[in-house]
């Protein structure tokens, strides 16, 4: 925990300034649509901190987002009976998927930065031939209540973030977690102390899958149904876990420091906002922030071995 | 030659070298040695000014010196051979050794000058059996050595700094660094011999300096001293006895056994492991010894022959079985080496889903002797000697029956070693069945209730305790 602590103070220092711009910020009302506003990102952070603490990447799950939220609405058409049965088959897919990337990274020994790479343009290029580039179809008002509705004063994103944290955190302090940290440091050790990299990994893949999944049923409801949907999560996704502190290359960093890495880039684009500087710096700000995330923790942990040793 | 005088250096507030003085003459091999902590690489990483030093003067023929950056010290004349060699196997002996300093003409890089030059520089180290041309890669980590000397020689150097050279070396490659180490100082060059192997530095040293704890304990002629007396002023106290005493009780069951064991490597195995029993590996590098542990481990499997238990088709079914393996390279294969030390010796255990050890983890590392036993330490700062002793509290968590250990005290420190030997003999003594590789004789023979020697691939046969170093010699090296 030693190691998170900076980007809790960070997020700190950003929810304080975007309270100075507007006192009512840290009021319930205002600060619940704040923390709904994130859950997609901190939940599809969530599910890249697994496959990045095993040493891989998961470029996919973008355009997953986009591939779901498509998917379901052509699929219920405004129907409030395929709500559900729409709804199981979104986590399937987006398991299969995670599947799929796992398979091929682990098995066929493709760099994941290239599997799933591969998969981003798979399935935005199915999306475009199969909507013809413009969506259709429409999500049911059921659907739509799980990203726009709440229970009584608490959305409902907010507590499948809730729900979707606690089960990162039980499963980075599970067995798997451990292994999986393990298969990140260093897989070669990992696999000669009986740890079976290749699966830990793969399920690695399909937990960011199913986070993809939980992401596009709260964003179809919250942002509705476009092509754009899921645009350059994957890239926000990753910045969020490497502000969290976690290493590229795998082997360091807790679930929480990732996930509140997605809050702080939230809050930033927030107060951004706030400041009237153009949304289209997005980008940009993300750009800057994942190159100085990676250079700071190259700094502070230097490949060099120990000094003092012999 | 060289002098330097005070050498002083802390790193984070810990002071890790004080008041050091070396000074050492031109044509003398002057050894460096010391437990792992004692400052001993510190000390030659000022020299070759990858540390700038605290407090301190070095003097190189009489003229003040101050290195800011490596290169300095290059032109000054000090080349450092680093144990982890720092070539580019892609290129060729030539382009390594002229790496950032290529001849140019009109632009381009003269290769012809180059390979000229190298061929010179090969020659007059009575090296024949590559050439400038040949890839790095395809050179065996002797001859990279030689490629590493060269390039030292073609810098002018005049001290040259051997860190740990024959750590990675077969024991018929050393000898061919005897040779170079004396070729160089025939041609008047110092060189600056760090090593943990002491009959090597019988073999070479004019000169013994002896660091501990970061000060030096005494500079002396090599003639003067004799093992345990170096020993002694290494660790400022007497290992009256280097190996623990072998088992009193004859050997128990058969705990593991192989009956014409064989894969790509290894042919007609035939090996019987039994509790309270030590058994040592021989053999020279490649003739199979890592891979023997590797089949029984089921890293890398037999694919002929009978074994109890069941022969393993991966490291998980050994690992079921019974079956553990002390890797030889601890760093890239046994540790995880960014977490602390209490996930390591957790590893083996949630990996497999076995019980965790119900005494906890602190017990087992006061067991292992982890000194200080701090479970949230990160790996990658304990010394060599604390790593390997997580390594077998790894294993210790899922008390196998058989453990296997290969190279169980490389670069590990005389005091570290003791305690290893310790343990494993302890371990034995529990009724564990211990299978042992190691290239260092003296522990071969020190440690084990017989010896079983392999050459190419097979067993070249066996030997009982106490066995001469030439007995075991003989068997490796036969043809």
């Amino acid at each position: 925990m030693r190691r998170a602590l900076p980007i809790f103070v960070v997020l700190a220092g950003l929810l304080v300034a975007i309270a100075v711009v507007n006192p009512y910020f840290l009021e319930p009302p205002a600060f619940l649509a704040f923390v709904k506003r994130a859950a997609p990102l901190v939940i599809l952070a969530a599910g890249q901190y697994f496959v990045i603490v095993s040493g891989e990447f998961d470029l996919s799950v973008g355009s997953l987002v986009t591939a779901e939220v498509v998917i379901a609405a052509r699929l219920i058409d405004g129907s409030a009976e395929a709500t559900w049965p729409v709804l199981a088959l979104m986590i399937a897919f987006g398991l299969i998927v995670g599947l799929v990337n796992g398979v091929v990274t682990t098995l066929l020994r493709v760099p994941s930065f290239i599997t799933t790479l591969g998969m981003l343009l798979i399935l935005s290029g199915a999306v475009f031939l199969w909507t013809g580039g413009s969506p259709r179809g429409a999500l049911s008002e059921q659907f739509r209540q799980l990203g726009r509705g709440s229970l009584g004063p608490v959305p409902w994103s907010v507590l499948i973030l809730a729900v979707v944290a606690a089960a990162a955190v039980w499963a980075t302090r599970a067995r798997f977690g451990h292994t999986l940290v393990a298969a990140g440091d260093n897989d070669r050790a990992a696999a000669l102390s009986g740890v079976r990299v290749a699966r830990v990994r793969t399920v690695a893949f399909m937990i960011s899958g199913l986070s993809a999944a939980v992401a596009a049923i709260l964003l179809g409801g919250f942002a509705g149904v476009s092509a754009q949907v899921g645009k350059g999560l994957e890239f926000q996704a990753i910045t969020a876990v490497v502000l969290g502190g976690v290493a590229l290359g795998g082997g360091r960093g807790s679930v929480a420091a990732a996930m509140a890495g997605a809050f702080t880039l939230e809050a930033l684009f927030t107060l951004l906002n706030l400041y009237g500087i153009s949304g289209a710096l997005e980008p940009a700000v993300q750009g800057v922030i994942i190159i100085a995330a990676v250079a700071l923790g190259a700094v502070r942990f230097p490949r060099a071995r120990a000094a003092a040793a012999s | 030659m060289l002098r330097m005088t005070g050498i002083g250096k802390s790193f984070l507030g810990v002071r890790v070298l004080g008041g050091v003085d070396l000074e050492v003459s031109a044509g003398e091999v002057h050894a460096v040695v010391g437990e792992n902590g004692a400052g001993k690489s510190t000390l030659m990483k000022i020299l070759a000014g990858v540390h700038a030093p605290d407090e301190g003067t070095i003097e190189i023929d009489g003229r003040s010196v101050a290195f800011g950056h490596p290169v300095e010290a290059q032109r000054a004349g000090v080349a450092i051979i680093y144990q982890e060699l720092t070539l580019l196997p892609e290129r060729t002996v030539a382009e390594n050794v002229f790496l950032g300093r290529e001849p140019v003409r009109r632009g381009l890089v003269d290769r012809a000058a180059m390979e000229t030059a190298t061929g010179e520089l090969l020659k007059s180290l009575g090296e024949e059996s590559f050439g400038p041309r040949d890839l790095v890669r395809r050179l065996s980590v002797a001859r990279q050595q030689v490629v590493e000397i060269a390039k030292a020689l073609s810098l002018n150097a005049r001290i040259v700094v051997m860190d740990e050279p024959t750590a990675p070396l077969a024991d018929h490659e050393v000898e061919l660094l005897y040779t170079l180490v004396r070729r160089l100082t025939a041609r008047g060059i110092a060189v600056l011999y760090v090593s943990h192997r002491l009959r090597e530095i019988f073999d070479l040293a004019d000169r013994i300096t002896v660091l501990k704890d970061g000060a030096r304990v005494t500079t002396t002629e090599a003639s003067s001293l004799d093992t345990a007396g170096l020993v002694r002023l290494m660790v400022g106290r007497e290992l009256d006895s280097y190996y623990p005493p072998r088992a009193a009780d004859p050997p128990g069951e058969v705990l593991l056994s192989v009956r014409g064991g064989g894969n790509a490597r290894l042919r007609d195995i035939d090996l019987d492991l039994r509790a309270g029993e030590i058994v040592g590996v021989a053999g020279l590098q490649g003739s199979g010894r890592t891979e023997l542990a590797k089949a029984l481990f089921g890293a890398e499997p037999f694919t002929t022959g009978e074994m109890t238990p069941r022969r393993p088709r991966s490291v998980r079914e050994a690992i079921a079985a019974g079956i553990g393996l002390v890797t030889e390279d601890r760093k890239a294969e046994g540790l995880l080496l960014n977490q602390r030390v209490r996930d390591n010796a957790l590893l083996v255990a949630r990996a497999t889903g076995a019980p965790q050890p119900r005494t906890g983890v602190e017990r087992l590392l006061e067991r292992v002797r982890l000194s200080p036993p701090r479970p949230a330490q990160e790996v990658r700062l304990l010394s060599g000697g604390n790593q390997q002793k997580v390594v077998l509290a790894k294993w210790m968590t899922v008390a196998p029956r058989v453990l296997l250990f290969d190279e169980p005290t490389r670069g590990v420190d005389v005091g570290a070693k003791a305690a290893i030997h310790d343990l494993m003999r302890e371990l034995s003594q529990d009724g564990m069945a211990i299978l042992m590789i190691s290239s260092e004789l003296p522990e071969l023979i020190g440690m084990s209730d017989r010896i079983v020697v392999l050459r190419d691939g097979r067993l070249a046969g066996e030997l009982p305790a106490g066995s001469t170093e030439e007995a075991v010699m003989s068997l490796a090296a036969a043809s």
